[in-house]
């Protein structure tokens, strides 16, 4: 706040062309800067000796510190790994690693979810029809005046008690099984040219992608209405299934069976990341319902009747009128919630969901006992996403921004 | 401009606290003049730490506590609690939050040697092991490859179980959470075949079961857990009087003096229980206490053994049998030295 305080702006600043000569240090603008340089100096200063007096304290109290750690072998197990992890020999780098992942892999389906959740239920909450609207409000009404952690709770826990033991789980052969140890999935095992297939699906975007731009402009051009959707969807389902079958089909599926303490084989989602999930998106779904139904709320009724008036069925007149002008409300308090969702799922620690703040800054700082490395790169993480987070959303609003002509 | 003079004020007093940070030893001199003992302890471990319904703590762990406090203010229940998850209580005492860790914590060579503590003795040896459902027909260890395992995040337990099962070429499954509660909630539900953690901290996990009769431990034992008070590196006075308290309690019994009988022992004849409960010699002003330092001790908790067997004892809920706590004398390995 400082710093903007004295730049100048006053009488007799810089742009005042007429101001007498002065002495160099009564320059206002000269003077902003020196004021400037100075509060740098300092801050710079205290954030060094900060740093200094730190470290002084952790080596005379005797406690270990640096970065090395990173490479030493981590030695305990972790429940969910989307990359290689190794007990024996991986390093507190990839438990980092693996928890960063893990944190992602709810906060972004999380995101998802919460967003399909979020505008149907905003939607029903401004249905004509009573008992819809209702049940939308009490869902809202109920969900979000409930703390996030007992959600969590209740979640994991009615899930483990839901779902059978092992031995008496279900059992829905090729589509795997299901019990309180998680759900355990039949695993794509991709062999020799399934790349093909990878690479025709990006094909048939790019195509999809193509046939848009050329529907729109001849339909600019011309008046003409072409499917460009519905053939844009053929293509990128068909060209992958035909480069696929042309290559022999080489996939196989490694279906789980059971036996034993817990199934074998397959892939797993474990209870742990279910509950999370879920909780996570039906919680922040209500903040993002409320969002939605202010946000078309607040489009004036004179748009939708100056649409009917021009001819517009429903469908159109909201997908081409309301929509678009619902989004720039929508969008900047839909970034919040985004946020909030990736930093909610830091609770999971409660819940043995092995995210960032569990297996790193818990397990990983535990072991090592080197906190001031562990939380300042945990924190440096969170940032680092959450700006990454509102960046693109930064971006996505000044495209459904409002382009004053 | 005021602003700025704000930022600068603001600056310097920050530097003042950092620069501050750095003193500050004598943790005796600072329990004096507060008045308590600020202890950490665990969350809710029966027999080693528990609160209550009203608040009052009890256990091996909080005995301990008591036993400074005594020793200090000639009251034991000069102390003030602090609970910890297993994850937080290093970083308690290191910040000087706490004066004393007393939490089930098991004494390793780099807590011991890079987290700028120091042990002070083992008031309980203990071991990991296993609980089980009885119904899983499993009777050792050995057959536990697949097992999904429940445990607390933060311990030297996670890292046990991953060499014990790697050195047995075993898979397994472990989920980790940070408070024991949860532990016993997810095992209680069914998320884990297997609950591992301290044998002692087992059977006192297992009275918090829905139905504690339907689990058994394992006989293997997989570690040595050496579970003992810590202080912070660096004040050697306060290290010495946290030692001294446990070793006092050990003396005591087997000296055969015991909170009854006291006064009667310090009035005696027998020169080595004259010695530690101060009517003989100036061992008090050793580690800057009164001469009945010890005497306040025995009168608050009792000696070693009644610590044992009111807390943890074969006639509390936990039945836990002397074992290898049993003094050096009775083939155990409690052993104090002497008073000199
Ligand atoms: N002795 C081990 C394990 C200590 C531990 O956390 N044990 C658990 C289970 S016995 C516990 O104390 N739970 C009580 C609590 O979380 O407060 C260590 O020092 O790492």
């Amino acid at each position: 706040m400082a710093v903007t305080d004295v730049t100048p702006n006053g009488p007799g600043s810089a742009h005042d062309d007429s101001a007498p000569k002065v002495a160099l240090l009564n320059n206002p603008e000269i003077r902003g800067w020196l004021f400037q340089v100075v509060l740098a100096v300092v801050v710079a200063y205290l954030a060094y000796s900060g740093w200094k007096n730190m470290n002084a304290n952790l080596q005379a109290a005797g406690i270990a510190s640096g970065w090395a750690f990173l490479n030493n072998n981590a030695g305990f197990a972790i429940s969910q790994s989307l990359i290689e992890y190794n007990q024996a020999s991986s390093t507190y780098g990839r438990v980092y690693l693996v928890g960063l992942i893990n944190t992602l892999v709810v906060a972004v389906i999380g995101v998802i979810l919460a967003t399909i959740i979020g505008f149907l239920i905003g939607v029903a909450r401004l249905s004509k029809n009573w008992m819809v609207s209702r049940l939308a409000a009490v869902y809202v009404e109920s969900l979000r005046n409930i703390p996030l952690l007992l959600q969590i709770f209740i979640w994991y826990f009615g899930v483990l008690r839901l779902l059978p033991q092992p031995r008496d789980g279900l059992d829905f052969g090729f589509f795997g099984l299901l019990n309180n140890r998680g759900y355990f999935a039949p695993k794509p095992v991709w062999g020799d040219g399934a790349i093909y297939t990878l690479y025709a699906f990006i094909a048939a975007c790019v195509i999809a992608w193509g046939i848009g731009r050329w529907a729109r402009a001849r339909q600019m051009a011309t008046g003409q209405i072409f499917p460009a959707f519905w053939v844009g969807f053929a293509v990128i389902v068909l060209l992958p299934v035909i480069v696929f079958l042309a290559a022999g089909a080489p996939l196989t599926w490694d279906v789980p069976v059971a036996g034993g303490f817990r199934p074998k084989g397959g892939m797993t989602i474990i209870p742990e990341y279910i509950a999370m999930l879920v909780a996570l998106s039906t919680y922040t779904a209500t903040y993002i319902a409320e969002i939605v139904r202010a946000g078309i709320l607040a489009v004036s009724k004179g748009q939708t009747e100056a649409a009917h008036a021009l001819g517009l069925r429903s469908g159109p007149t909201l997908r081409l009128v309301i929509i678009p002008q619902a989004l720039r409300i929508i969008i900047p308090p839909l970034t919040n919630q985004y946020l909030n969702l990736t930093k909610n799922s830091s609770l999971a620690v409660a819940i043995a969901y092995p995210e960032l703040t569990s297996v790193f800054a818990g397990t990983a700082l535990n072991q090592t006992g080197q906190a001031v490395e562990i939380i300042s790169l945990t924190m440096l993480t969170y940032l680092t996403i959450s700006l990454l987070t509102s960046a693109f959303m930064n971006w996505y609003n000044s495209r459904v921004a409002l382009v004053e002509r | 401009m005021k602003k700025l003079m704000l930022t600068g004020v603001l600056g310097v007093v920050t530097l003042a606290i950092a620069g501050s940070a750095a003193a500050s030893a004598a943790t005796l001199d600072d329990v004096k003049a507060k008045g308590f003992v600020q202890c950490g302890v665990s969350q809710g471990l029966p027999g080693f730490s528990n609160p209550d319904a009203n608040g009052n703590w009890s256990g091996m762990d909080v005995d301990l506590c008591r036993a400074v406090a005594a020793a200090i203010f000639g009251n034991g229940d000069a102390v003030k609690f602090t609970p910890l998850s297993a994850k937080e209580r290093f970083t308690a005492l290191q910040s000087g939050e706490i004066d004393l860790l007393s939490r089930n914590t098991t004494w390793t060579m780099s807590r011991d040697t890079q987290l700028g503590l120091n042990f002070a003795g083992v008031n309980y040896y203990d071991g990991q092991g296993f609980m089980i459902r009885t119904s899983m027909n499993i009777n050792s260890a050995l057959e536990l490859s697949g097992a999904s395992i429940c445990t607390n995040t933060g311990t030297t337990t996670e890292l046990n179980v991953a060499d014990y099962f790697r050195a047995n070429n075993m898979e397994y499954e472990l989920v980790a959470f940070e408070k024991s509660d949860e532990v016993v909630a997810a095992y209680d539900a069914g998320r884990c075949d297997v609950y591992t953690t301290d044998q002692s901290g087992l059977y006192a996990q297992r009275l918090k079961l829905t139905n504690p009769g339907e689990h058994k431990v394992l006989p293997e034992i997989i570690s040595k857990e050496p579970l003992g008070p810590v202080v912070r590196q660096g004040d050697d006075q306060w290290f010495n009087i946290v030692k001294w308290a446990h070793i006092a309690t050990v003396n005591a019994e087997e000296l055969g003096i015991t909170q009854a009988n006291v006064d009667e022992m310090a009035a005696g004849d027998n020169p080595a229980a004259k010695r530690l409960l101060g009517t003989e010699g100036e061992f008090g002003a050793g580690i800057g206490l009164s001469n009945d330092w010890a005497a306040n001790i025995i009168k608050a908790v009792g000696n070693y053994g009644e610590i044992f067997n009111r807390n943890v004892g074969p006639d509390t809920p936990l039945g836990i049998a002397r074992g290898i706590n049993a003094l050096w004398s009775k083939g155990g390995l409690q052993y104090g030295p002497p008073v000199r």
